[in-house]
């Protein structure tokens, strides 16, 4: 069991690895997805409050689970890459920050949208996750920047791995600061946390859950591309290439 | 009972060593220091000239315009500091030195506050004047300043040690400290909104003083792990 | 056509969904066209290797 993952550590295994993974990850991903759309869309039952715009939760919750799940492996990643050397580490962080940034995205502007009927108005700096999240896109970009920026390879590895060990500091920090503000001047509607009927919780959970499998296949597949370009001139890739099957 | 042994110079001769040393650098060429400056002076006239000059208006948004100001003076003098020791070769003279980096780091760090900072906290109750700022407001206006920049210069020197030698790097730093100094201008500009309100602002104050103590103890580490990296 | 409607919100949450459909197909696009490039380019440069040699 050890030895398994211990093997995956090293960039051959782990490329054959993550091949595996896309399919299994990525299929009973999208089926959850499937499900968890139509239950969200067409199943549950409409929100007092809010009605049927309630349900763009189902996919801003889980964009937003995955904005703040990816900087953790850009984090936890960068952490392990500069303790104990781990270049597959370095790459976790370095495929994960185009993703990360991408569901940042996603549930600013979903949120954005479902402020609009919510609270009039397409943006709301009193919302403390709103505004977080909004810094957590800068925090993406800035990273993804420096990675850029830097030539050396190791150098970008390692560098972007203590940005992200702050940055995670930092989210937290800000976190806390803005809802202080927030709270400050009172008034702002925050997204209602509220209990949940079973059958509007049960989608949430399979789109959880489904976004999650999806997020798991693309990074894996964002990994193997890394792999390959950082050991493309080790002997290992050099055979897999010139052999028949070549995969892909 | 041979010679008596060399004792090694404690940490904190090294640190007032290098503090002395960029403060007399600063001192000759005192543009460091007034550059800064003139640019918190310039940004905290360009906002009235915008949108107006009401009295209202001006109260109102006064701590606000004040902070923003202090923040963007702060992270422009911050590409410089660890810029022209790169430039020279002296920064790789401290990466081999036998004192602790980030002891080092500290030293530079205040320095740096010492020469951009702490100025602007002493101009601020001149340029608070013109927005029409109570005496006893200025004086917590000063107090978030001198906490605040103390902050954004420890948090500051991470993201120019990660910056230093880039090409661009200047506007990559100030992307990179943005979201590091953003917990500092809310709680710094809004405790100064809440005592202009005559409202309690204990809490603000407490906050940045514990930030600024959190920054103090663990940025010069983040600093030197940076600056390591970028030198290798 | 209830469904379409969603209790007039029908544009926020059809667009969000929409939004969410598209981002994902992007980025899932963007990454095999980079991996199929970065196969392509180590390919090359090891076959040119290989034929001088």
């Amino acid at each position: 069991m050890w030895t398994f993952f211990h093997k995956l550590a090293s960039p051959p295994h782990f490329y054959r690895f993550a091949a595996t993974l896309i399919p299994w990850f990525g299929i009973p991903g999208l089926i959850l997805i499937a499900y968890g759309a139509y239950a969200g869309l067409f199943v549950a039952s409409v929100d007092y409050q809010q009605g049927d715009a309630f349900r763009i939760i189902y996919v801003h919750v889980p964009a937003a689970y995955l904005s703040m799940m990816a900087y953790m492996m850009m984090a936890v990643g960068g952490g392990i890459g500069l303790i104990w050397r781990l270049k597959l580490a370095h790459a976790v962080g370095a495929a994960a920050a185009p993703l990360g940034a991408a569901f940042t995205f996603l549930a600013l502007v979903t949120g954005s949208i479902w402020g609009r009927p919510m609270w009039g108005t397409w943006w709301e700096w009193g919302d403390p996750r709103l505004t977080s999240e909004l810094i957590l896109l800068f925090l993406y970009f800035g990273y993804m920047a420096l990675r850029s920026s830097i030539d050396d390879t190791a150098k970008a590895d390692k560098a972007s791995a203590v940005l992200a060990l702050v940055g995670v500091v930092n989210v937290v920090i800000v976190h806390f600061s803005v809802e202080w503000w927030s709270s400050l001047h009172q008034g702002q509607t925050v997204f209602k946390k509220g209990t949940m009927d079973a059958d509007m919780r049960i989608p949430l959970f399979a789109m959880l859950i489904g976004f999650t499998l999806i997020f798991g296949a693309m990074l894996a597949r964002r990994i193997r591309t890394e792999i390959l370009y950082r050991e493309r001139r080790t002997r290992w890739v050099k055979e897999l290439v010139l052999s028949p099957e070549g995969d892909k | 009972m041979g010679a008596p042994i060399p004792q090694q110079p404690g940490i904190f001769v090294g640190l007032i060593a290098i503090a002395r040393r960029d403060l007399l650098l600063a001192w000759k060429r005192p543009g460091d220091v007034l550059n800064p400056l003139f640019f918190f002076a310039m940004v905290c006239t360009l906002f009235p000239l915008a949108v107006g000059p009401s009295a209202e208006q001006l109260t109102f948004s006064g701590p606000g315009v004040l902070w923003v100001a202090a923040l963007l003076s702060t992270l422009l003098s911050l590409n410089g500091l660890f810029m022209s020791d790169h430039e020279d070769g002296s920064l790789d003279q401290l990466l081999v030195s036998p004192q602790p980096l980030p002891v080092l780091v500290l030293g530079k760090t205040i320095a740096h506050w010492i020469i951009s900072g702490l100025p602007l906290v002493l101009i601020s109750p001149l340029l608070a004047m013109t927005y029409r700022m109570p005496a006893d407001v200025m004086g917590v206006l000063m107090l978030t300043l001198l906490l605040g920049t103390v902050c954004l210069s420890l948090l500051g020197s991470i993201g120019a040690a990660l910056t230093v030698g880039l090409h661009r790097g200047t506007a990559l730093l100030s992307l990179l400290i943005l979201p590091l100094a953003m917990p500092v201008l809310l709680l710094g500009a809004n405790t100064v909104s809440l005592a202009a309100g005559n409202e309690v602002y204990a809490t603000g104050i407490w906050a940045l003083g514990a930030y600024a103590v959190a920054a103090l103890s663990l940025a010069p580490y983040a600093t030197a792990a940076a600056l390591r990296i970028s030198n290798e | 056509m209830d469904a379409l409607a969603m209790g007039n919100y029908g544009p926020y949450v059809w667009s969000c969904f929409a939004l969410a459909f598209i981002i994902v197909v992007f980025v899932e696009w963007r990454s095999r066209v980079r991996h199929h490039r970065v196969y392509r380019d180590i390919e090359v440069q090891i076959k040119a290797l290989e034929d001088r040699q």
